[in-house]
């Protein structure tokens, strides 16, 4: 069969148009390369909408006292010192800059009484730091990339006559392969989702930034879009992903109705005041203070209840420890019994706060749980669980210049599609910002990688045309599975499996599973035509969202330790030795997981000289500390 | 968990029909859940956006019992217990498939909006009072799901208004950038009157009514910006003022702006832009010195507006139609109207209309 295929010429794409991609973007251009953006659902809808709290910058403005060195130690920390630490410093240093720069672009950000960016609090921060727009700072944020790169387009229209002369946004169009001349990148192979044509974007750079893989989960923040193709891409290029084990498991999502299971509820309740109670009423969470957390969360209620209007004087309430720790408690107290009917915690703000604050603060959440649940949280408390969030895990690429490591060149990644910066559990408000400072990385080294290139790579035609088969092959295979169906046993191995407590008799269970489900997804068919056809679009997904859980699978199984977001029963206890180590996933030749132990990257003294050695041998062997 | 009778509509640009399912419903559960089930269940290629399942990305849109509303949003508890549920794509845009539109129209729209005009402040000098970035701020949360465009009678099932219309949706990002404390421009009533085709509006409010967001476009933007406008164009001092202080500033008058790589900057019509806004910032890759000018001629008053007359033939000044009781004159759907309308019945486009 000859397919017509649309083709387009571009000095850097951009995969992805959540806000690592649209500030990657952004810079390609303004370096005066031609740049696309493509995105698979609309304009302006990427996954960074739904993101609520704040965008983590040490900008000082709630307390002076802040600074980057003290954002990277809480960053360092929340990561259980897996974090790489090149990632850590720049994304402190750099997070204040970005934030103040979205307000050229025409961010509204919440005001302190001087006029400034106001900051709030969120856990693991110790300084209030997340800037913020009420419950909805991803929205502002998207909004203000998306409409600078409205005006850019604009100054091009002025300039040129034609909107899209230097940037086009190719929306509802999904990227099913990458295509290369050798180890170097050549374009990007997609279909429009609309209609069921295909597309080739001819380019000697393409930037990841697709976001994260929580779809492969059944309650899970995340939208349907998380099906790690950006993780998937990487590694068929030649890429590696690095800490593909460390999924982190927001404490509270909704719970109930079950079919709003997983929805996030913001930490931001907790950071302006709100409590988790158990079933007896008890506030819990002082049991569940670890020892390395000890000496900055407070151990009575009184104290804790201080701190909300007196920082400085007292200690922290320990609703406001770092995810994985509040996630784990939550779990561990419904499992004790001591849950609601439907498997949670309660989460209570109404009796903490007047309900018009409530309603002023938290707008998003009491018009979510009024409309979705029929609760009025200025009354009630919300019921709540952990929920499957983040994916710290990702594409291994280089601190500086986001170019992503192992065979390929010419592939930057920046989001949560990469790796590193967060360690093995990243802060709330910390995502947000990562965006920024490597999403502008991106484009400034991709625009730059593509300049100094003498000639453009050329691709070979028989790829694209085993790109086109492949994509495909589900829509004439007929009487093939149902892709839903797959999915949903997909999703009930990760969940049961390889979920928050994980062991090793399950995990190897699943990689069993994974591999029957693997040979089932191979056959996968999909009724009916090409256009906008939702069970074509998921079954091409399913093999990215198996190649990742494969992944995930792998290096929880080989971690022997629990650290972050990888809770092993069988290995309870934090290691030093295995501190040392990151996990890298490649594909062979045959085109299986394989995984590699690397040494992490040792800290510089000067960084390391930011914490004191009593809290570092908690974390570090006697020889490191030597 | 029972067994609900649903209709959804089935089909393409080329036509299509209402099709009958039975689907099972369980407690708590929303329309957007339904169709999930129907897409794993009876109808795997049942096309439908959808992303947050949560209100905030305003994917979702559809037309539900004729009313325009988030799927994600709309509780099946909200209906009778056998209520037949009736759900079709948005009609004021052309179908893709099934519940899919082609909603590119508000794209155009949003690029031929001026963009936010920094002032010549560096990056972190922005100082803003909370009260005044509060008004600017209920515009920002603006969710894009297009139900108020979608409501417009200006543009539903008037196709030949689109060109001129830019809708609610743009009328409050007009009236946002208008009230940002710190934008650079100040001609953004005058733009909206001018090129967006704000005239067209008579304030039916049926907008507002959709909105998930609860954004009060009308109260909020669409008046203050008609207001505006209708104070500057009819105060003859303000007018007086403009005529004798920017004679200096006629098209033409200055030298044409230069662009990136040196060639001269032009406006959509051939003219020459304004003054590009002063760079803001030693930042340097991101910031550009002057953004948009897409509305270029139309700055402070360079080009007068059209202008009715200022007084009637009795030498009185009209009153505003604001003033009416019924203000914007009676609603095309009838003045004792209630919204969201309760009954509408869906026609899809005719079968082979091109
Ligand atoms: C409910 C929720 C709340 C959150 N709150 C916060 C918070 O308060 N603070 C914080 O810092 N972080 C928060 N996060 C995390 C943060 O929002 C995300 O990590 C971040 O938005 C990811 O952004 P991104 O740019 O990497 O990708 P995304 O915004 O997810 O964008 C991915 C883009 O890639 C596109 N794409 C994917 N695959 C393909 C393909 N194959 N072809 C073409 N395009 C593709 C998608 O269409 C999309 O446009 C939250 C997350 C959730 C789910
Ligand atoms: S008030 Fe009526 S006419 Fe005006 S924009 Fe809203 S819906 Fe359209
Ligand atoms: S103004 Fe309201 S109805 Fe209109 S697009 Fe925005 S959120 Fe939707
Ligand atoms: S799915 Fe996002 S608003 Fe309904």
């Amino acid at each position: 069969m000859t397919e017509r295929i649309e083709r387009h010429l571009y000095d850097v794409v951009v995969i992805g148009a959540g806000g690592a991609g649209l500030r990657a973007a952004i810079e390609a251009r303004l370096a005066g390369k031609r740049t696309a953006i493509i995105s698979k659902s609309l304009f302006g809808k990427a996954h960074t909408v739904m993101a609520e709290g704040g965008a983590a910058a040490a900008m000082g403005n709630a307390n002076s006292r802040d600074n980057w060195m003290v954002h990277f130690r809480d960053t360092m920390r929340g990561g259980k010192f897996l974090n790489n630490y090149r990632m850590a410093e720049l994304h402190a240093k750099e997070a204040p800059e970005r934030i103040w720069e979205l307000e050229t672009y025409g961010a509204l950000f919440d005001r302190t009484k001087d006029g400034k960016i106001s900051q709030r609090n969120f856990g693991g921060h110790e300084y209030p730091r997340l800037a913020h727009v009420g419950d909805r700072t991803g929205l502002e944020m998207i909004r203000t990339l998306q409409q600078k790169i409205v005006s850019l387009q604009q100054e091009d229209h002025a300039e040129t006559g034609d909107y899209e002369s230097r940037i086009r946004v190719f929306a509802e169009t999904t990227i099913t392969e990458l295509v290369l001349s050798g180890d170097r990148i050549a374009g990007a192979f997609g279909y429009y989702r609309e209609s069921g044509q295909f597309l080739l974007l001819e380019a000697p750079a393409v930037v990841l930034a697709t976001g994260g893989v929580g779809r492969s989960y059944k309650v899970t923040s995340n939208s349907w879009e998380y099906t790690g193709d950006g993780h998937a891409l990487a590694l068929r290029a030649g890429a590696t992903l690095i800490n593909m084990e460390f999924l982190q498991f927001h404490p509270t999502g909704m719970v109930w109705p079950p079919s709003v299971k997983g929805i996030l509820v913001t930490e931001s309740v907790r950071g302006d005041g709100g409590v988790l109670r158990n079933s007896d009423g008890k506030r819990f969470m002082f049991e569940y203070v670890p020892d390395v957390f000890r000496k900055q969360y407070a151990d009575t209620e009184e104290e804790a209840d201080r701190w909300y209007s007196d920082p400085d004087n007292n200690r922290r309430p320990p609703e406001l420890l770092p995810r994985d720790e509040v996630a784990r408690a939550i779990n561990s107290e419904v499992k004790a019994g001591r849950g609601t009917k439907s498997g949670g915690v309660f989460l209570d703000v109404s009796t903490r706060m007047p309900a018009e604050q409530i309603v002023r603060r938290l707008p998003s959440m009491h018009h979510q749980f009024k409309e979705l649940a029929d609760v009025d949280i200025t009354k009630e408390p919300m019921e709540v669980g952990p929920t499957c969030h983040y994916v710290m895990g990702g594409v291994e690429v280089d601190p500086d210049t986001t170019a992503a490591l192992g065979t390929v060149r010419g592939l930057f990644a920046a989001g949560e599609v990469s790796g590193g910066m967060h360690g093995s559990n990243r802060l709330g408000g910390n995502s947000l910002s990562d965006l920024l400072v490597f999403g502008k990385r991106a484009g400034e080294h991709a625009a730059a990688y593509v300049s100094a290139l003498d000639h453009r790579p050329k691709l070979r035609p028989a790829d694209v045309e085993a790109a086109t088969d492949t994509a495909l092959a589900p829509l004439s295979r007929e009487g093939g599975e149902n892709p839903y169906t797959l999915q949903q046993d997909l999703q009930a191995v990760m969940g049961d499996l390889v979920g928050i407590i994980r062991r090793e008799g399950e995990l190897t269970d699943a990689l069993k599973r994974l591999q029957e489900l693997k040979q089932r997804v191979a056959k996968v068919g999909a009724p009916g035509g090409r256009r906008y056809n939702p069970a074509w679009h998921l079954a091409l997904d399913l093999r990215n969202m198996m190649i990742v859980s494969e992944c995930t699978a792998r290096a929880a199984l080989e971690r022997e330790e629990s650290r972050g977001g990888h809770t092993r029963e069988d290995f309870p206890a934090m290691s030093a030795e295995w501190r040392q180590v990151n996990l890298v996933c490649s594909l062979d030749e045959a085109g299986d997981v394989r995984l590699d132990r690397k040494a992490l990257p040792t800290m510089p003294p000067e960084l390391l000289e930011l914490f004191d050695r009593g809290e570092l041998s908690k974390y570090m062997t006697d020889e490191e500390l030597a | 968990m029972t067994d609900r009778h649903f209709r959804v509509w089935r089909g393409d640009e080329s036509g299509g029909e209402i099709r009958d399912y039975d689907v099972e419903v369980n407690d708590g559960e929303v329309v957007l859940d339904i169709i999930h089930r129907l897409q794993a269940t009876q109808a795997p290629d049942l096309a439908c956006r959808w992303n947050c399942k949560a209100g905030k990305c305003g994917s979702c849109s559809m037309e539900i019992n004729g009313k325009p509303r988030l799927g994600c949003m709309t509780r099946m508890s909200t209906f009778g217990d056998d209520e037949t549920v009736t759900i079709t794509p948005l009609r004021t845009f052309p179908v893709i498939r099934d519940l899919v539109t082609d909603v590119s129209f508000n794209y155009v729209k949003a690029r031929e909006t001026p963009a936010f005009a920094p002032p010549s402040l560096a990056p972190g000098d922005y100082r803003m009072q909370q009260v005044d970035v509060e008004r600017s701020q209920e515009f920002r949360k603006c969710i894009e799901c297009f139900l108020c465009q979608n409501t417009c009678h200006v543009v539903r099932d008037h196709e030949e208004n689109k060109a001129a219309f830019s809708g609610p949706r743009y009328f409050i990002r007009a009236a946002e950038l208008d009230m940002h404390p710190l934008d650079a421009r100040s001609d953004r009533k005058e733009y909206a009157q001018a090129s967006q085709g704000l005239g067209y509006c008579n304030i039916t409010k049926c907008c507002t009514e959709v909105c998930p967001e609860h954004i009060k476009i009308t109260d909020n933007a669409i008046i203050p910006l008609k207001e505006r406008v209708v104070d500057k164009r009819y105060d003859p001092l303000v007018w007086l003022g403009r005529k004798i202080l920017r004679r200096d500033q006629v098209p033409g008058a200055a030298p044409a702006p230069v662009g990136e790589g040196g060639i001269p900057s032009r406006g959509v019509d051939g003219k020459p832009l304004g003054t590009p806004a002063p760079a803001g910032s030693s930042m340097a890759p991101s910031s550009t010195a002057g953004v948009t000018d897409v509305a270029s001629g139309l700055g402070d008053g360079h080009v007068r507006l059209p202008e009715a007359p200022p007084v009637g033939a009795d030498g009185r000044m009209d009153v505003a139609e604001l003033l009416a009781t019924n203000a914007g004159g009676p609603s095309p759907f009838g003045d004792d109207q209630q919204f969201p309308l309760a009954q509408v019945t869906y026609r899809p486009p005719e079968p082979d209309k091109d």
